[in-house]
Order: C-alpha cells, then sequence, then structure tokens
C-alpha cells in the first residue's frame, strides 16, 4: 500500500483553498519549519461565520493534505463550530493519515484555532475586553514505534524508549 | 510517461546477468556450503568463487573477506566487534559526524558499554579534516571508522591521508565504503585501511548481501555466535544465492567502473550546474568536484523535501531527501546539519542518484519537471511569501 490513500494524494496534489487573504480578519500560524511543517491560516468573518478561510503550508504531502482538508471543512462553519474541529475529524475526513503523520493533522486544526483566536482577541481589544486564546495542544504520536507520547513535557517516547520522540526546537 | 528512477542511493537495479548468476543456488544447488557430501561441494565452490570476485573488487585477499547481510551488519560487525576485540587497550573511538547511522549508532551502543567516542566534525562541503582526526586520537584509542564516501552528499573522504596516522600509531582504521565500493575505485592496499564494509544493493547486486573486508590480523569479536562459517567469525548457515549475486555483481563492477563513471559524471555535472541557474535559491550540497561520480545533491530554499519527491514522483521521476518529514524519526539529515545548514534549509534536500542506464535525455526530462514542481511549493509556501515580502530567510 501507498504511504498516502487516494483521499490524502487527492488533497495534496489539489489542494483547495492555497493563498492569502488581503486584509485578513484572522491570521494562525501553527508549526516550525525546524520541525519540517508550519502552516498560516487566514481567515475572513461575515456574521460569526468563516465567509473565506486560505492557508500556507511549508511541509510534506500530509500538512499539505491537511491544510486543505481544514480550509475545506472550515468554510462556512461558525468559529464555535470551527474550534470544535478536532485533528482526529480532519485525519479521518482524509481516510487516515500514516500514524507518524498524525501531527500534520494537529498543526492544521491548531493553525485554523489560532486565527479565530486572532481575531476574536481583535474583537476583544476593540470592546476594551480580555480575551483568553482557545486554541490547545493536542497529543502526539511517537515517530517510531507510534504509541501515543505523554503531556509531561519529556520527549522521550515512554513504549519504545526512543529519545528523539519529538522535534525539539533549539538543538 | 516517462519514468527515471535517480534513487541509486537507496536501491540499485539487479543486472540481468547477476539474477542469472542466482537462479540455479535459488533451486537445484541447494546444498549447504558445510556439508561435506556432493551437494555441499556444490554450493561451497560457488561460495569460494564468489569471495574471490568480491576480494577483487577492493584489491583484497579472498580469505579476508566475511560475507555478510549488508552495509548495516558490515558496519556493525566492524565497529562493535573491532572495538570489543580491542578494549583491553583501551576504550576509546573515533567516528565522523556524518557517518551513516549503522557506524553512529554501533558507536552510541558502545557508549553505554562503557567506550567514549570522539565525532569528528566536517567543513562545509563534508570533509574530514584529517589533522582533526590525528588531535582526536589518545592514548587509548582502539578504534577509527570514517566512511570513504557519504551517500547523502557524495563527498569522498581523505581515507589515504587519515590512515597515514592511523598506521602510524597502529590502530585499526575501519572505513564504510557501502557508497563508493563498485562505483568508484577501492583498494584497500591503496587506501591504507584496515577494515572495509560495502554492500551489494549498491552496485546492482542483491539486498541483503555485503562484506566486511578485515585486514589479516586484526582482531574482531564476532557478533553472531553460531557455527565456524567465514572462519568462526560470523555464525549461521550461508545466503548462498544472495552471494553468489553479490560475486557476480563485484565481477561485472571490477569489469565495468571505468565505463561507468565515464557515463555517470558527465549526467552528474549537467544536474550540479544547471539546476541552480534554472531554479533561484538551490544550494549544492556536498563537495562540488570530489563526490561520487553518479550522485548529485541540493536543498531547494522554502520548500520541504518529502512534498518535492511526491511531485516528483507524480511526474515519473524517483529521488530521496533528507528532510525531518521523509526520516520518520522527524529530525533533519545529520548530515546536512553537519555541514552547518540550518534546519529550515535542510527541509529542502533533494538528492538525485544515477545509474549507467540514465541517458541526457532523461536529464533533460528532470530539468523540465524540476521547476514548475517548485513553483507551485513555493506559491504554497508561508517561507516564500515571507521572504518575497521581506527579503528574510534567504540564503
Amino acid at each position: 500500500m501507498p504511504v498516502y490513500n487516494e483521499k490524502v494524494m487527492d488533497h495534496f496534489m489539489n489542494p483547495r483553498n492555497v493563498g492569502e487573504i488581503e486584509n485578513p480578519d484572522g491570521v494562525g500560524e501553527e508549526g516550525n519549519p525546524v520541525c519540517g511543517d508550519m502552516m498560516t491560516f487566514y481567515i475572513k468573518v461575515k456574521d460569526d461565520k468563516l465567509e473565506d478561510v486560505k492557508f500556507k503550508t511549508f511541509g510534506c504531502g500530509a500538512a499539505i493534505a491537511v491544510s486543505s482538508m481544514v480550509s475545506e471543512l472550515a468554510k462556512g462553519m461558525t468559529l464555535d463550530e470551527a474550534m470544535k474541529l478536532t485533528p482526529a475529524a480532519v485525519a479521518d475526513k482524509l481516510e487516515g493519515l500514516p500514524k507518524n503523520k498524525l501531527h500534520c493533522s494537529n498543526l492544521g486544526a491548531q493553525a485554523l484555532h489560532r486565527a479565530i483566536d486572532n481575531y476574536r482577541e481583535k474583537q476583544a481589544k476593540a470592546n476594551g475586553e480580555r480575551y483568553n486564546p482557545m486554541a490547545a495542544d493536542d497529543g502526539h504520536n511517537c515517530p517510531h514505534c507510534h504509541a501515543e507520547l505523554a503531556e509531561d513535557g519529556t520527549t522521550a517516547c515512554q513504549a519504545c524508549s526512543s529519545e528523539e520522540a519529538e522535534c525539539v526546537i533549539g538543538e | 510517461m516517462r519514468k527515471v528512477y535517480l534513487d541509486n542511493a537507496a536501491s540499485t537495479a539487479l543486472l540481468p546477468e547477476v539474477k542469472e548468476a542466482m537462479l540455479p543456488y535459488l533451486g537445484e544447488v541447494f546444498g549447504n556450503p558445510s556439508s561435506l557430501h556432493d551437494w555441499g561441494d556444490g554450493a561451497r565452490v560457488a561460495l569460494e568463487e564468489a569471495r574471490e570476485q568480491v576480494a577483487g573488487l577492493i584489491g583484497a585477499d579472498a580469505e579476508e573477506i566475511i560475507f555478510t547481510s549488508g552495509g548495516t551488519e558490515s558496519n556493525n560487525f566492524a565497529v562493535k566487534g573491532i572495538a570489543l576485540a580491542q578494549q583491553g587497550k583501551g576504550k576509546h573511538v573515533i567516528v565522523s559526524a556524518i557517518e551513516h547511522f549503522s557506524v553512529l549508532h554501533s558507536a552510541r551502543t558502545l557508549e553505554k558499554w562503557g567506550f567514549e567516542v570522539t565525532e569528528v566534525p566536517v567543513d562545509k562541503y563534508g570533509v574530514v579534516n584529517p589533522e582533526d582526526v590525528k588531535k582526536a586520537i589518545r592514548k587509548d584509542t582502539v578504534l577509527v571508522s570514517i566512511m570513504h564516501a557519504n551517500g547523502e552528499i557524495g563527498t569522498i573522504e581523505p581515507i589515504k591521508e587519515i590512515a597515514k596516522t592511523t598506521r602510524e600509531l597502529k590502530i585499526p582504521f575501519h572505513t564504510d565504503a557501502v557508497a563508493s565500493a563498485g562505483t568508484i575505485p577501492v583498494n584497500v592496499q591503496e587506501l591504507g585501511v584496515d577494515a572495509l564494509s560495502l554492500a551489494g544493493s549498491m552496485f546492482y547486486g542483491p539486498k541483503g548481501t555485503g562484506a566486511l573486508w578485515l585486514r589479516k590480523g586484526v582482531r574482531i569479536m564476532p557478533l553472531l555466535d553460531g557455527g565456524i562459517q567465514e572462519g568462526g567469525r560470523r555464525g549461521g548457515t550461508e545466503n548462498v544465492p544472495g552471494i553468489i549475486g553479490l560475486g557476480k555483481a563485484a565481477e561485472i563492477a571490477t569489469a565495468q567502473i571505468q565505463s561507468r563513471i565515464e557515463t555517470l559524471t558527465p549526467l552528474r555535472d549537467r544536474l550540479l550546474q544547471e539546476l541552480p541557474s534554472k531554479v533561484a535559491h538551490v544550494i549544492v550540497t556536498g563537495h562540488p568536484q570530489n563526490r561520487l561520480p553518479g550522485h548529485a545533491s541540493f536543498c531547494v530554499e522554502f520548500i520541504e523535501g518529502e512534498a518535492m519527491l511526491m511531485l516528483l514522483n507524480s511526474r515519473g521521476i524517483a529521488v530521496s531527501s533528507g528532510s525531518a518529514c521523509t526520516s520518520r524519526a522527524l529530525k533533519a539529515s545529520h548530515v546536512l546539519i553537519a555541514l552547518g545548514l540550518s534546519h529550515e534549509i535542510a527541509q529542502g534536500s533533494v538528492l538525485f542518484t544515477l545509474s549507467p542506464d540514465n541517458t541526457s535525455e532523461d536529464i533533460d526530462y528532470v530539468l523540465e519537471a524540476m521547476p514548475p514542481v517548485v513553483e507551485r511549493l513555493r506559491q504554497m509556501s508561508p517561507l516564500y511569501a515571507k521572504f518575497i515580502k521581506t527579503g528574510q530567510g534567504g540564503q
């Protein structure tokens, strides 16, 4: 079986909504080129709904396919609905991703959530209010043995005792 | 669609003559070379002929050849086996920063066993300075392991110069010649090393085959205990068909090495020269001249290697990359980082490794395919957008 399924390949070869929005209502960035993937999402909001979603992605096939799928799913959603979009739902819509690429689906949903946070923060500021960002870190899987990684800040995998289970920035 | 295979560093195509030579040993000649009857004799005679053929490729004595399951085993065997056999003399080992993982991780295992390891650096072309090796040598150094050529960046190392020092001080010197043996002339006497690894799948032989050449008199501890195969240094019934294939591939490589180099070099040079002029912000990795004949490697800025690999594959072109995303471990290639390249640049790694089957038309095709592939990914890349807007992030 090829590494990526047909659905992922379709979104990689024909990504939807690539680009930037001029004067966006919100911008969200996630990932780091050091770790191989970086995504920027741009949103346009109208009546509390995502009227337009565009993205730019530096990264692997999965990162590009995930960005495309996230943008397609999110378009037309209310902001609350979009904030509930989970990495698992994105991976499901793509009919599955290789385990060591699941972190790409985390990044995609995350970048979108950051864009919404950015929009809401600007709105709150305009009204003189405070806003607590809601985008959260999600679980990761070990690229060596696929086990779920502990959320304790260590980069080692307990399941296979690999010392470099997560990308570490600033070595 | 045109199909262009440029990933010979990953695997080469088995030569038809090699396959032919192997077939009897997958069929009627099934005896165990250790058996004393006619069935065993048939296998044993062929095995010893293959040993001569492999020895011939590297200017060695046949009895100094130990057959293994490939480059990884040869490197593990040399690094761990030689260090362990000499540990009475000391527990210090020297490797370079750009060794294959089968050497680097073997050295890491030695550390767990109480050895100390010094990693000598490389310059921006990936060349080890023999002076650095000399300086790293201590009284308790029992092994130096520096590769002959690097499979990721193609750079050929100054093994002869390093060997001058190791011979003078009588320290065993192993070289991983997996990327070079069968590709460029390799002569163990000229190189002056004491141990050398090679692998059949790098020169149109079968996968799962390789050899460790060990100079007579150099002690090694077996990793695979068992029967007295391979002079008692590696137990286990021999992979007879594989070894026959390895021998045949070595024999053909010995005869054809010069003509292969003459075919590969101009094709490689076209890629090295023309790609950076067709696509902006492309860096050649490895040494510009002193490199393997069929080896052209680059980093393309602002984009990631796996995505490039996949788009090239959709156009019928097979390449590889040292980017974090292609590594499974999600780490950029340690080789590219050792050259002093940033992680960001290393993510754009792309590697073209040619065979004599490639033609100038193949290179035309690749040079035509690359600009739109790169452009498409750059149009998607936030790093490129940032560079265009601010001029930041480029090299």
